[in-house]
């Protein structure tokens, strides 16, 4: 048992540290840190910066652009990209349909699509959820029916992220009604432009326009848009799922961010003094940095357990998702706080990076919006009640 | 960075964890808690013919030459077991004290002894007002010629009913609470002037309040520098909170265990119990708490030698915090979840939610390393604003 990172592992935290501090630009690293948000144009500069080097998709096999990393050197890619103010990839791109593209698609569609996606040439968003099919998602409605060469597809999708931005979307349908409901469901690749997709905002608790709903009116998609076999489509949304094991946790997104919340805590004042100096703030902090440090642990054993014996049923990674979306949390409310008064002006346009300055402190303005935004982390991907009834299931066997 | 076990850690784990299955069922405890001392000497002695009473001390002194690794591994399958048996007092914080500051001829002299089951031991540190204070010390040493004389009481000694020798700490100068004029002594528990009164504790273990009365103790046995004791006092504790982490581990996968096959086996409603969501979740719960708790033992194994001393210091703060916390929660829903069963004596789960709350208290409860850890300025730097 050695508990220590190698020496070339720490040789590669400095390549990555020294990289992400020369490469991302100031401007991103900038709204970043102010917790606004980011324009389309800024996630595909990043993106494309990273594919110059060489990173744009760490996980993806190696002959279709991915780096070839264990996890542990991923999960240090992470970590010193949250602490530079790094973008994430774009999710639906990089972890969801490139992954799903390279284990089930055909030599056409990867030569066509995973270039584009890893290059952001198109944008991806995801059709999963429903307005009937929440947390039971294998429910879903939205109809496929084979005519010749093509699927017509009816229905509704809800919580597309992204989809008013998106060029295309990766979708589970039902082609099959009379079986099992997991056994009906196709994963299916949908432009976007075709005639009756319609996408509608709705906007979110930050104020924001993050997420859509998308509905479909006899829309045509080609067959040969079908990913894997008809009606195999839950089991490869399920291997999608498990890809990001890694770096579920964002352990250092919170660590980035509690590191923040220190520092603004030792320039406002309370009392008289800063808040950095009050017993009961500085217990709170303690008491979160403490739950992220048994995290951190947790999420290194998985790490180097997938480093040795690959991807595993390891019941750590349930903990990963549980105390990972807590502690994001956990650390936007303490923003949140040390924000106080400052937070409660509204000023949308500093949001999104449209106006130079906010009303108050910069770093003020974004605190209330980011806490309502993050109370989804615990929501998507799998509610933290859902991920409790799986490891009920399968890791206690109850 | 490699979580797995070394092929000696391995078997060292295997013969300790084959040890008590054999010796330490729920029903083969209850009697050894019968014996005059409240625990096995014979078992004592396999531990000692398994190495185990020399894990820590290195292969010179007749020991096994582990590290924290191999103690957590030990510590571990003894908070699963729930031994009776001192050896927390005689390995970890006698043994730890001298094997941190013994001079060469003590070393020698006296880890040999442990190793071979020859000799118990005990620290005999805190005192009725000291509380979690490690520099709390109104015992005094004063000279006495080449030697030193002790008076003073020392309060909850771990096993120091049966301990054959106690290290003791006194005061040679400055006040009741100052961190310098501490010193350490190794004295005979049967020396003129130490009386004993020996009691039980809450967790089926044994303690004694320790009398000191003019007790002569020579110049060879002080133990390190007189008047600097109190960093020898801070690794003990140190080494204490990294051992209680990983019986506290051992303890609480024990409980979350044992609750599951409960569910399981329970029935109520015409169901066993743990086909209901609430209770399911909160097992759950239990395995979170269990699991982080794990890696908090692993993270003490990690940082308790370390060399620098604010971090080592912080790092042991935050785990006692955690586990403090961890345990407090999988003990308590071990009881609740259990339903009825759990509140009586004669079902072994509540065993371990009781020795799981006394070691939140042992060398400081959670809120005294929060306190500590938050005055420190908590594990994570302050960063750059944008």
């Amino acid at each position: 048992m050695d508990l220590r990172f190698t020496p070339a592992e720490n040789a590669f935290r400095a390549e990555v540290r020294d990289f992400f501090e020369t490469s991302l630009p100031a401007d991103i690293r900038r709204k970043q840190k102010l917790g606004q948000r980011l324009a389309k144009d800024d996630v595909v500069a990043w993106q494309r910066i990273l594919d110059k080097k060489g990173w744009a998709c760490p996980l993806w096999p190696v002959e279709h652009g991915g780096t070839g990393w264990d996890a542990v050197h991923y999960f240090i890619f992470k970590e010193e990209s949250y602490r530079a103010c790094a973008p994430d990839a774009l999710s639906h791109n990089i972890t969801q349909t490139g992954p799903v593209i390279c284990a089930h698609g055909t030599p056409e569609q990867k030569a066509w699509f995973l270039p584009r996606l890893r290059n952001l040439d198109i944008w991806m968003c995801q059709g999963f959820s429903e307005p009937g099919s929440g947390s039971d998602l294998a429910s879903l409605k939205t109809r496929a029916v084979r005519e010749g060469d093509h699927y017509i597809v009816n229905g509704q999708k809800l919580w597309t992220t992204n989809g008013h931005r998106a060029d295309w979307m990766y979708g589970l349908v039902r082609t099959d009604t009379g079986v099992k409901k997991q056994a009906g469901i196709s994963y299916l690749l949908i432009d976007m432009k075709s005639p009756g997709v319609q996408v509608r905002p709705v906007v979110t608790l930050d104020g924001d326009h993050h997420t859509n709903e998308t509905f479909f009116e006899n829309v045509k998609v080609p067959v040969k848009n079908l990913i894997g076999e008809e009606n195999k489509g839950w089991s490869i949304a399920k291997f999608a799922l498990g890809n990001e094991r890694a770096g579920i946790a964002k352990v250092g997104l919170s660590k980035a961010r509690l590191a923040l919340v220190k520092s603004l805590a030792a320039r406002t004042q309370v009392d008289g003094r800063p808040l950095s100096e009050s017993e009961r703030f500085r217990e709170k902090l303690a008491l979160v940095e403490t739950d992220l440090k048994a995290l951190e642990i947790t999420n290194m054993m998985v790490v180097a357990g997938m480093k040795k014996r690959g991807p595993s049923q390891d019941p750590r990674t349930s903990v990963l998702k549980l105390k990972g979306s807590e502690l994001q949390q956990a650390t936007t409310e303490l923003m949140l706080e040390v924000a106080g008064p400052h937070a409660m002006a509204h000023q949308h346009e500093f949001l999104e990076a449209a106006v130079e300055a906010s009303i108050g402190p910069d770093w003020a303005g974004t605190s209330a919006p980011n806490y309502y935004f993050n109370r989804a982390v615990s929501i998507f991907g799998g509610t933290s009640e859902i991920q409790h009834n799986i490891v009920a299931k399968a890791v206690l066997g109850l | 960075m490699d979580f797995d076990l070394s092929e000696e850690q391995r078997m060292l784990k295997e013969s300790v964890d084959r040890l008590l299955e054999d010796r330490y069922s729920f029903e083969q405890r209850k009697g050894y808690t019968k014996a005059a001392d409240g625990w096995s000497r014979e078992l004592w002695q396999q531990y000692a013919d398994l190495g185990l009473l020399g894990v820590p001390f290195p292969q010179d002194n007749g020991g096994f030459g582990g590290g924290p690794v191999e103690t957590m591994i030990v510590m571990e399958a003894f908070g699963k077991a729930l031994i009776l048996e001192p050896y927390f007092a005689t390995v970890i914080l006698f043994g730890g004290a001298v094997r941190l500051a013994g001079s060469a001829a003590q070393k020698s002299d006296l880890l040999p002894k442990i190793g071979e089951g020859n000799l118990l031991g005990a620290f005999a540190h805190s005192e009725r007002n000291s509380r979690y204070d490690l520099a709390d010390v109104q015992t005094t040493a004063k000279k006495d010629g080449a030697g030193w004389v002790l008076d003073g009481e020392k309060t909850v000694v771990v096993h120091g009913d049966c301990a054959d020798k106690l290290v003791v700490s006194a005061r040679v100068s400055g006040g009741q609470r100052d961190k310098d004029g501490i010193a350490l002594f190794i004295v005979d528990a049967k020396a003129p002037g130490v009386s004993r009164k020996a009691y039980p504790t809450q967790d089926s273990l044994r303690a004694a309040d320790i009398t000191l009365k003019g007790v002569k103790v020579s110049a060879a046995d002080q133990l390190g520098e007189p008047g600097k004791g109190y960093g020898i006092v801070e690794r003990v504790a140190q080494s204490a909170i990294q051992a209680l982490s990983a019986e506290a581990v051992g303890g609480m996968q024990q409980m979350l265990d044992i609750t599951v096959e409960y569910l399981k086996t329970r029935q109520q409603f015409g169901v066993p119990i743990g086909s209901f969501q609430a209770l399911q979740h909160r097992a759950v719960d239990m395995l979170v708490a269990t699991e982080q708790a794990r890696s908090m033992a692993m993270y003490a194994a990690m940082m308790v030698d370390d060399d620098d001393e604010t971090e080592r210091s912080k790092a042991i703060n935050a785990v006692k915090v955690h586990i403090g916390k961890s345990g407090r929660y999988v003990g308590q829903q071990s009881i609740q979840l259990h339903g009825g069963i759990g509140m009586t004596l004669e079902y072994k789960v509540g065993h371990y939610f009781i020795r799981s709350t006394m070691i939140e208290i042992l060398f400081g409860d959670t809120d005294h390393h929060l306190a500590a850890l938050a005055r420190a300025g908590g594990l994570i730097a302050p960063g750059a604003t944008a």
